[in-house]
């Protein structure tokens, strides 16, 4: 109803400045207190003149029509219109008695406005209306659809009408209609439309539900079709829930991807520098929140350096306290990395409290875009596989282009000779790893717009990450993106078969086999040095 | 100099073949009936693209000592990996003897079937005293069943002592090997390979890190190896190579670039122009 | 004559594995534990301060089974160089195995007095499935608790090891397979009670399990099972074998081309160990009364190779030393400061790697030889055949 009233407001200016008139015999039934009636005198106005019928309808439904002596006349504030000529009363009349509708009338009203703002100049609002006429079209609407199709020329507006057009045909008592409609709903892609074709080709009673053949026949095609149709959407839907779910291991495994991948160590620590970065961002929307409460929408763009820092400051310190100490040491780094890692979580817990913290979405990522009728990409997805791109591209850049990244591949590939042609070997190391922290930090933002987050929120993630990188092969960016999206597409298709649950102990499982077959991963490193 | 005396070994399975024409070979057992102990034919390796070996073909015979140089990234140590099963080769073949084909074999078996093998760097087990490293390495049956039950007997015992005077270790005996310098752990690891009874040593750089009195005593025993075994040296010490005085292998990119006494090769302007520049 | 051919019995050479003051130590603890312990327990009474009370023998006896797997943690990890961080589910699938067992004496004394453990009858289940059958059997229970988890481990390990995966990677991917390991067993579809696991056990071979006498039975096995244990892995680290062993953690590649095929010494051992572990599964869950999902946690794994690292790898008495350290120190914390616990577990792994590589017995090895003479002569790495006494 509110919508409805929203609607309104563009919409009473653009017909108030219409002036034309009712027959006010039309208007007459309105009054009486008969539903019946008053559903027949409301499909007789909508037909007649669709555009003056708008306000009055409007009005009807809005319980602001009243009858004033011989007339119906519409209130608007203190104001009184005539209904039939939409000229204003004044003075006002004194009596006036306020017409009430019952919810069947009610509904009748509903679908017999959407169908009249069919004709609004306005794309948006037509479409809107087509949106809700096909939910309930049924064959009383056909005249008035038809002169909307009539008048239609927006392409996406057209098509929808005419899958509204057929829906309403099929109620039709002519064989030849109904085949016609059946035929044209075969273009939809609309699960309902699919409801709505089923009976046509199912028996009741020993009876056909629908009685010719011809049309039974054309039902079956075209549900085939429609069934073709969503089974796409269904695997599109699949592939993208997927991808987005590959980014987010990508978020996870790209730090993971520097500090295990490229510096080799190994460090069990990295799910609480995520956490790290997830409760950054809350603190920041805390912050936000208490100090510059008109940009609280806006607080995730503060998040994401304070993320990236909070988490390579961790990460910094962990490298000159310990780690730096067990380089060639992998295994103790392993158990020294996990004491870290139970630190931060305690810490965690003793600072923030045992419970999850509440992180929300900002307003603009809310909603999503519906694709076709059952495929909607929700937006904070879109934005987390926008983010991972983003942070890919900037490691990359990082990597590749910078003269830390330079060093970081100097000091991996030859340790001693890069301290030999004077690169400061232990900054690198610290800087390196400051870099894989501060990535993981970014990627613990990105995570608290969709999951919990809580002291234990990095143990989730440990085991998914190490995964990734491994699976991609060691040193290697590309493979640990390409393992990340196919990991991700390749468990959502595999639990729409099997569940969660064993989808995800089938993938653990299928990749301890293949890194027995592969153990340098996907993209491996050959070479006299590497040792396998 | 001929203090090492190897034993006989009763156990026919752990025999070697004899040069004799016309004898039944068991299945396994190195047949060396043309002289020749290791055939290389056309062995290439690369490494991305890169060529390590390059149709490298090389044979060496039975008791022969010889010695291969080659500039930094000639492909020495490449080769001696793929002999020893260590790399695959992406073509070519290799054959010990006339009828085993050593690359489908692992590393243990070859090693098994007896080649021994020094590294570059010096490879011991230096928490293990110089004893069980000569102890492991002795030649016996090495699988696990039989290392769970293993005593070691007064031959085995005489014959470790008898390879720690040879290689001058006896008064560290029960120190751990990492204890020793840099080469007495190169006198160590020739003494676990001799241990091992191999008919082919493969030798990489044996006299690196060793003094001029040591390397000279290396050479000699290794003069007294050749005839019973087959020796190949990678070395880049020329003074070494002289003493040693067999035939000497050239490698360059990969290939072999010349073959023959240390004089010719040395005399050969190819391999002139290989070592002084290009 | 065959140099390895064993010139005394078996039995005669393992027993030789402890030497003297190795027996002595091993008779004063079984004496404490199968004599002492039982008349301080049940005829003590409990006003007297000699008396132990049943918190002591369910603490003591958890910590023995813990040390087993300390032991066996720290055979593969500690001489063989294999961090392994999946002993947390051949523990578990010993303890389960046994737990299965523990279920069916249950009996109709369930919540639902049906012949079907509780949490079937709550499934809807009409009958024991498959891999139940059998179950009501010691015999055959004791079987599975031994050949299951050792057949998972040969099987696993055999694929894992030739294809040469060591190292860190190894630890990554036991890791993932104990992980899946949990994942599946929440699931109560898999059969063995979901979240909750098994526990409300009654009986025991018909005694109850609550009884003191049954707790002093179990507890005097566990201490049985460890002094086993203690003296198999003693043998078999001074054996040949153990010297293989060190030697491919120290060198592999040496190993390999001196002709040790690596791969069946780590399988060997890989194996064992599990199976190890798994008997010392199959006595925890009677002691303590319950098995669910969470002991095939990542973070229990990682557990066990603090308590190795804290006693002191590559020594047999290291491990036991560590397992009850860390243990206690654990219930006291849980029980006094149980917010400080994961400080002092956290800091408990950083401090051990980086400061006490050798453990607590390398400290006072360290401590004894700087005290006899000055330093100046480093002991190098592991101490193969360190004393275990």
């Amino acid at each position: 109803m509110r919508k409805f009233g929203l609607l309104l407001g563009g919409w009473l200016f653009y017909v108030s400045s219409l002036c034309a008139a009712i027959d006010p015999a039309l208007l007459a039934p309105l009054a009486v207190d008969d539903s019946e009636k008053r559903i027949a005198a409301i499909a007789a106005l909508a037909q007649a003149a669709p555009e003056a019928a708008l306000p009055v309808l409007t009005a009807l439904a809005d319980e602001s029509l009243a009858v004033a002596g011989e007339r119906i006349v519409r209130l608007d504030g203190e104001r009184v219109f005539d209904a039939a000529s939409n000229r204003e009363i004044a003075p006002p009349p004194a009596e006036r008695e306020p017409i009430s509708i019952n919810n069947r009338v009610r509904r009748e009203l509903a679908a017999a406005l959407a169908a009249l703002r069919l004709f609004s100049s306005e794309r948006e609002v037509r479409w809107q209306a087509v949106q809700e006429v096909a939910a309930s079209a049924d064959a009383k609407m056909l005249p008035l659809l038809d002169k909307a199709l009539a008048g239609e020329t927006d392409p996406a507006i057209r098509n929808r009408l005419r899958l509204a057009h057929a829906q309403a045909s099929l109620g039709s008592d002519d064989p030849a209609i109904r085949l016609g409609a059946v035929v044209a709903l075969g273009e939809s892609s609309d699960p309902k439309v699919r409801q709505l074709l089923l009976p046509l080709t199912e028996k009741r009673t020993e009876t056909w539900v629908e009685a010719d053949s011809a049309v039974r026949a054309a039902a079956r095609t075209s549900l085939r079709a429609i069934e073709q149709r969503l089974a796409w959407a269904d695997n599109l839907t699949r592939a993208f829930t997927g991808l987005s779910l590959g980014s987010i291991l990508l978020l996870a495994a790209l730090g993971l991807a520097i500090t295990y991948g490229v510096m080799g160590v190994i460090n069990m620590a990295h799910g609480e520098l995520l956490m790290v970065g997830a409760y950054a961002a809350w603190a920041t929307q805390s912050v936000f929140r208490a100090h510059l409460p008109d940009l609280l929408d806006w607080y995730l763009l503060a998040a994401i350096p304070t993320g990236f820092l909070a988490a390579a400051l961790v990460g910094v310190l962990m490298e000159r306290v310990v780690i730096r100490h067990l380089y060639g040491r992998p295994l103790e780094t392993l158990l020294a990395t996990w004491g870290i890692s139970l630190f931060l979580m305690q810490v965690a817990r003793t600072l923030f409290g045992a419970q999850n913290v509440e992180v929300a979405n900002p307003v603009w990522m809310a909603g999503g875009i519906e694709v076709v009728p059952n495929l909607l990409l929700p937006w904070n997805r879109i934005m987390i596989i926008a983010f991972s791109i983003a942070v890919l591209t900037a490691v990359w850049a990082m990597l590749n282009l910078s003269r830390l990244g330079m060093f970081v591949r100097a000091v991996t590939q030859n340790r001693a000779m890069a301290g030999c042609v004077g690169v400061p070997t232990g900054r690198v190391d610290t800087l390196a790893f400051g870099l894989g922290a501060g990535i993981a930090g970014l990627g613990g933002v990105a995570l608290s717009q969709i999951a919990n987050v809580g002291p234990d929120m990095g143990q989730g993630y440990i085991v998914d990450s190490f995964m990734v990188v491994v699976l991609g092969g060691v040193g290697q960016l590309a493979g640990a993106v390409w393992a990340a999206l196919g990991l991700g597409v390749f468990t959502k298709f595999l639990e729409g078969w099997t569940g969660a649950v064993v989808a995800k102990i089938i993938v653990l499982v299928l990749i301890i086999i293949f890194i027995q077959k592969r153990p340098q991963g996907l993209f491996a490193l050959k070479g006299r040095f590497v040792d396998a | 100099m001929s203090a090492l005396a190897l034993p006989a070994n009763d156990n026919p399975d752990w025999d070697s073949g004899t040069a004799e024409l016309g004898h039944v070979l068991k299945p396994g057992q190195l047949d060396l009936s043309h002289k020749v102990i290791l055939y290389l034919e056309d062995i290439t390796v690369s490494f991305d693209g890169f060529r390590a070996l390059n149709k490298l073909s090389l044979t060496i015979d039975s008791g022969e000592l010889r010695c291969i140089i080659g500039p930094n990234g000639a492909g020495k140590t490449t080769m001696m990996d793929v002999i020893t099963g260590k790399t695959r080769p992406d073509e070519g073949t290799i054959f010990f003897g006339q009828t085993i084909d050593l690359t489908r074999l692992s590393e243990p078996e070859i090693a098994h079937i007896g080649i021994g093998r020094k590294f570059q760097k010096p490879t011991i087990f230096e928490n293990h005293t110089v004893f069980e490293n000569l102890e492991l390495a002795m030649k016996t049956d090495k699988r696990v069943w039989r290392s769970l039950f293993a005593v070691l007997d007064s031959a085995a015992s005489d014959r470790i002592a008898e390879t720690l005077g040879l290689i001058r270790l006896s008064a560290h005996a029960a120190r751990p090997a990492g204890l020793l310098s840099h080469g007495e752990k190169q006198w160590l690891e020739i003494g676990m390979l001799l241990m091992q009874e191999p008919k082919l040593l493969l030798l990489d750089e044996p006299v690196a890190g060793m003094t001029d009195e040591e390397s000279e005593r290396t050479g000699e025993l290794f003069l007294s190896l050749a005839g019973r075994h087959s020796l190949v040296v990678v070395e880049h010490d020329m003074a070494f190579v002289r003493q040693l005085g067999g035939k000497v292998s050239v490698l360059h990119e990969g290939s072999v670039l010349a073959e023959g006494r240390l004089e010719e090769v040395q005399a050969d302007p190819r391999v002139i122009e290989v070592y002084l520049g290009r | 004559m065959h140099p390895s051919l064993p010139r005394q019995p078996f039995i005669v050479r393992l027993a030789c594995a402890f030497g003297v003051r190795g027996w002595q130590m091993a008779g004063l603890f079984l004496a404490f534990a199968l004599i002492a312990v039982p008349v301080m327990h049940l005829v003590v009474p409990p006003e007297s301060p000699l008396h132990l009370s049943t918190y002591f023998i369910t603490l003591t006896g958890k910590i023995l089974c813990y040390a087993i797997v300390a032991v066996a943690m720290d055979l593969i990890w500690g001489y063989g160089g294999i961090l392994s961080l999946g002993h947390g589910l051949f523990f578990a699938l010993g303890g389960y195995a046994f737990g299965m067992y523990l279920m069916r004496q249950i009996g109709r004394d369930g919540s639902y007095q049906s012949d079907l453990p509780d949490f079937m009858v709550f499934l809807d289940w009409p009958e024991l499935p498959w891999f139940w059958l059998g179950s009501d059997s010691i015999l055959w229970v004791a079987l599975l608790v031994l050949v299951v988890p050792a057949l998972i481990a040969f099987i696993f390990g055999y694929f894992a090891f030739r294809s040469r995966i060591k190292g860190v990677y190894f630890s990554i991917i036991t890791q993932a397979l104990t992980y899946a390991s949990m994942l599946l067993f929440f699931r109560n579809e898999t059969g063995f009670g979901g979240n909750n696991g098994f526990t409300d056990f009654k009986r025991i071979l018909g005694f109850s399990i609550t009884a003191p006498e049954t707790r002093v039975v179990l507890f005097a096995l566990s201490a049985l099972a460890l002094v086993a244990t203690l003296l198999l892995a003693r043998y078999l680290v001074t054996s040949r074998f153990g010297r293989v062993l060190t030697a491919i953690r120290d060198a592999e590649a040496r190993v390999m081309f001196i002709g040790y095929d690596p791969l069946w010494y780590k399988l060997f051992v890989w194996t064992l160990s599990a199976l190890l572990c798994a008997l010392a599964g199959a006595l925890y869950v009677p002691q303590v009364g319950i098995i669910n999902p969470s002991e095939m946690s990542v973070a229990n794994s990682i557990e066990i190779a603090i308590w190795v690292a804290v006693g002191g790898r590559g020594t047999l008495i290291g491990p036991v030393l560590g397992a009850f350290l860390v243990n206690l120190a654990k219930s006291w914390f849980t029980v006094s400061f149980p917010e400080y616990w994961l400080f002092f577990l956290g800091t408990l792994f950083i401090v051990a790697t980086l400061y006490l590589p050798q453990g607590v017995i390398g400290l006072y090895a360290r401590l004894r030889a700087g005290r006899q003479r000055p330093p100046g002569n480093p002991t190098v790495g592991a101490a193969s055949g360190a004393q275990p006494s």
